[in-house]
């Protein structure tokens, strides 16, 4: 449905996307007692970590492997032991989840053999676990970088099963969430799979590592997220359910290793994709009925787009941000009459990009939402923080989803998913539209203003 | 209620030129056209919500309201008139009386004091003063207090004297013209007249209609100078009395103010409509002749003709590409008085079907327009309960209804696309392009494919294979409750 068209120019104008290795670090945060480590020159790595402490105003363990010029040209396996030693030395994590950059890919060295080489030499590890995963900066977007660390997670730490011999657990599921989902989303989704009498293992799962808690003590590594005995465990479920379809190969890595079914849900924000959702759960829960909550849940989502298809309906929208967060709620909003009249995006290798509901799709920057939001009339923005350059450009409300967030507080608390969520994004959405009431004007529709003579000649304040 | 009051109440029901009125008996005429409240069935406004209605609208007048907070602090900022300029109508101004107020008798000190302070902080050309309920019945005279204030500040301060009690929301309509015709018209002289000047009245500039139909009077040369009270001036009002001719735009209830300046002022008057391609045309059409036979060149009716054919034939070329869009369609109209018509006959040619119109608050006159458009009788509607609605929504199997903002819900809980087409909506509506506006409505509401959305069965609703296989479970969910014991399932 949607064309992708790049626009062939030298340069970018307010960038909308944020690195692959970011998205691998926010990732690896959503694993218990893990630092994420960054394989590159320091300054990439405090950059990140600067941009995800903004987005959810906690401390971020992001580590490096600091290269320098001269590492660089020598091979940095060196400096990835360093950095291990280094790293169980001062936090003692479980696992240290290595991210590569730019500068490692573009010299290319055989990362995983040297890691093979380091963890069975340094007995004085123990059972450390380093997963490895290439993300080069250059390449893809956050989402993309998100899915190859938790591919190379399930790659290293879930066994391969012998399918005569598996011993499933039918109430419980996996769950891998995409890079857009917020800890309150998966809170959301935890919170439906339970409803189902269903046990849930999440990985990632930020819900409870960024979620905004206080933590009790100081770590140098993350603070909660999957609990890393659960991640082999992930072998035993009775199904795993994708959620965005970047994650759809992390899922088929999963339900090959062992022998389980697997589902992949392009989005859960909107009646239709819920649906489908709790149809799956009643599937695995084997029952025809749903808990009173979810009902009613659902009945009030109905209501809300009653109410809200008069501010949505026709509404037109320009949407810029990953390719899942694209179709997620530009696919919901579609189901309300609104129209994106731009979408812009940050990868390509997503196949969801084919069913955005827009006829044209721009892998670009922030620049190209501005100039087509401008172009073809849109009302309302849809974009991380910084698009709020946009916004005040085109004096047009910005209606903020994706990362980073900087600019507001409670990021992680957004929810968007689900039928509460859905319901809480209609309403967001109808909102910024009300919130810009159109006061009509006798020029709008092309009358005279009227007769100076009737006006009234004494100074009169005018309160609004 | 004062006798005065009593007076002006009973006046403006024997309206001679109401002809259901005048149908009526002597004794019956007195008590009015205003039918019992039933207590715990009673809706709509009151009398003092009627007069705010028709008078707010006026934009450059402070709208003062004697009252506890809860008339004006309830009512305030909720509709849609709109201004090209002064903001103040939209400001709410009330005396805000508390109990210590009210037995300490300090009601028209306090009146006295909030226009002098509106005076000095806002000047405004005038102040309207609304006595509501309380404040009439504990006695202030806001006619006394406004003559003083007037005296003493020497801005107009208007006694607007439609305590809520007095009746219902049409007579407030009513009782707030008659104020203007007592207090307010004839009292200021334009610099000069022409003679294409004309008065609009019964029109609130909703969202701004008023400006849909005014470009066509612009081409025409025809100035309004007067208007109750889209986008009004206070001069304007103050300046009717200098007007050609009255248009009375689809409103009863300034019938009598308008009577009344044909007597007085020897201006003649007509009720139209702008709600419509050819009530839009007719109302031009009479506007011009009735023009002309007060002096205007009759070159004027030429021009109309021509301005006619030329936006008639714009209109429809515009509304062609909504045509598939929305024919076979079927509408259940239920609004009062002349929208149940005006509209009728322009749905229809696009192919839209009226399954029904309401004729509440509708003349005989409309009664038999509806009848022409509709063929017969059989689908008037007089007052229809929510429940009855629901079930006409439901059988008649009406895709749109278009109704006020009451009606809302029973349409959106049937599920069915709702278009407002009253007081509070937030799109014009009214001339030519209104009518392109409000295809588009229908278009954009009945065609939203959140409709199928909302109506599909829930997961729980449809037939379920048997998933093939049931979880080993041990125990039950602490969240769903779902049992899921395993002597359920022995062969597990
Ligand atoms: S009925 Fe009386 S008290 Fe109530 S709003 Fe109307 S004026 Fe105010």
């Amino acid at each position: 449905m949607a064309r992708l068209t790049r626009p062939r120019r030298a340069l970018s104008t307010n960038p909308l996307k944020s690195s692959a290795p970011l998205g691998a670090a926010m990732a690896y945060l959503g694993v218990e007692k893990t630092v994420p480590l960054f394989h590159g020159a320091q300054g990439c790595t405090a950059f990140a970590m600067v941009h995800l402490v903004r987005h959810f105003k906690e401390a971020i363990p992001l580590q490096t492997t600091a290269m320098t010029e001269v590492s660089t040209i020598l091979g940095g396996a060196e400096q990835i032991e360093e950095a291990i030693a280094n790293l169980k030395k001062k936090a003692n994590p479980r696992l240290i989840g290595i991210a590569s950059t730019a500068l490692t890919e573009t010299r290319g060295e055989d990362i995983p053999g040297e890691l093979n080489d380091i963890m069975s030499r340094r007995g004085d590890l123990g059972d450390l676990k380093v997963v490895y995963a290439s993300t080069p900066d250059f390449e893809g977007a956050m989402e993309d970088g998100w899915a190859k660390a938790v591919t190379a997670i399930i790659d290293t730490l879930v066994p391969e099963i012998d399918p005569l011999h598996r011993d499933a657990d039918l109430r419980q599921v996996n769950i891998l969430p995409a890079n857009y989902l917020t800890p309150a989303e998966v809170e959301e989704i935890v919170r439906m799979v339970r409803a189902f009498g269903l046990k849930p293992i999440v990985l990632p799962d930020l819900s409870s590592s960024l979620d905004g808690h206080l933590a009790e003590d100081w770590s140098g590594h993350s603070l909660g997220g999957t609990k890393i005995d659960d991640i082999p465990a992930m072998a035993k479920s009775a199904v795993t359910f994708a959620i965005g379809e970047s994650m759809a190969g992390s899922a088929h890595l999963l339900a090959d290793r062992a022998h389980m079914p697997m589902q992949v849900f392009p989005s859960l924000t909107g009646l239709q994709a819920v649906d489908n959702f709790v149809s799956a759960l009643m599937n695995v829960a084997g029952v025809d009925d749903a808990p009173p909550a979810i009902k009613r849940d659902r009945a009030r989502l109905q209501d809300a787009m009653l109410d809200a298809h008069f501010q949505i309906g026709g509404l037109q929208y320009a949407i810029a941000a990953d390719p899942d967060l694209v179709y997620a709620l530009s696919s919901a909003l579609a189901g309300i009459g609104a129209e994106a009249v731009c979408a812009v995006t940050t990868s390509a290798a997503n196949p969801i990009l084919d069913l955005i509901p827009c006829e044209e799709i721009i892998l670009g920057d922030l620049g190209d939402l501005e100039d087509g939001a401008r172009a073809n009339g849109a009302t309302i923005l849809i974009s991380h923080a910084h698009a709020r350059h946009a916004a005040q450009a085109l004096d047009l409300p910005l209606i903020r989803a994706g990362f980073p967030i900087n600019d507001r507080l409670g990021a992680q608390d957004i929810c968007r998913t689900g039928y509460r969520g859905t319901r809480a994004f209609l309403f967001e959405v109808a909102n910024a539209v009300l919130s810009r009431p159109h006061v009509a004007r006798p020029e709008d529709f092309g009358a005279a203003p009227i007769d100076p003579e009737f006006d009234h000649d004494r100074p009169q304040t005018t309160p609004h | 209620m004062s006798d005065a009051l009593k007076q002006t109440v009973a006046d403006a029901f024997n309206e001679p030129a109401c002809a259901t009125n005048r149908a009526k008996s002597a004794s019956e005429r007195k008590k009015g056209c205003a039918k019992p409240l039933t207590p715990g069935a009673a809706a709509g406004g009151c009398a003092f919500d009627g007069a705010k209605i028709t008078l707010q609208p006026i934009v450059d007048v402070a709208h003062l309201v004697h009252a506890p907070l809860a008339c004006e602090g309830n009512a305030w900022d909720n509709r849609g008139s709109a201004s090209s300029g002064p903001m103040i109508y939209k400001t709410g101004f009330t005396t805000d009386m508390t109990e210590l107020d009210i037995v300490m008798g300090q009601g028209e000190k306090k009146l006295y004091r909030a226009i002098k302070e509106i005076v000095e902080k806002h000047q405004p050309p005038a102040v309207f003063v609304y006595s509501t309920c309380v404040t009439s019945m504990i006695g202030d005279d806001i006619n006394a207090v406004c003559k003083a204030a007037t005296e003493a500040f020497g801005t107009p301060a208007i006694p607007v004297d439609v305590p809520g009690y007095a009746g219902s929301k049409n007579l407030g309509c009513k009782l707030g013209g008659e104020m203007m015709f007592r207090h307010v018209i004839g009292t200021v002289e334009p610099s000069y007249t022409t003679d294409y000047d004309i008065n609009i009245m019964g029109d609130y500039n909703l969202s701004g209609e008023l400006w849909q139909v005014k470009p066509l009077l612009d081409k025409l040369g025809i100035r309004i100078l007067g208007s109750l009270a889209a986008d009004a001036r206070y001069k304007q009002v103050a300046m009717m009395h200098r007007a050609k001719i009255n248009m009375l735009v689809c409103s009863h209830a300034l019938q009598g103010l308008a009577r009344k300046m044909e007597e007085k002022y020897g201006i003649p008057y007509f009720e139209g409509s702008f709600y419509g391609i050819s009530d839009t045309s007719d109302s031009l059409r009479k506007i011009c002749s009735m023009l002309i036979e007060r002096g205007a060149d009759p070159e004027l009716m030429d021009r109309c003709e021509a301005l006619i054919a030329e936006e008639e034939a714009k209109v429809w070329a515009d509304l062609e590409p909504y045509r598939p869009k929305v024919q076979g369609r079927r509408v259940l109209l239920y609004t009062g008085g002349h929208k149940s018509w005006s509209v009728v006959s322009a749905l229809q040619e696009l192919g839209i079907e009226v399954v029904g119109t309401s004729v509440r608050k509708a003349t005989d006159n409309d009664k038999a327009k509806v009848i022409e458009v509709m063929g017969n009788a059989n689908h008037m509607y007089e007052n229809m309960a929510p429940r009855d609605m629901y079930k006409t929504l439901k059988e008649s199997g009406a895709d749109i209804l278009m109704s006020g903002a009451r009606s809302q819900f029973v349409g959106l809980k049937a599920r069915t696309p709702w278009i407002d087409v009253n007081q509070e909506k937030h799109e014009p509506y009214a001339g030519y392009m209104g009518m392109v506006d409000l295809v588009r409505a229908i278009d954009r509401s009945v065609n939203n494919p959140m409709w199928e959305d909302v109506r599909r069965p829930a997961p729980w609703e449809e037939e379920r294979p048997f998933a093939g296989y049931r979880p080993r479970v041990k125990d039950r969910c602490p969240v769903s409750g779902f049992a899921n014991d395993p002597t359920d399932f022995e062969d597990d």
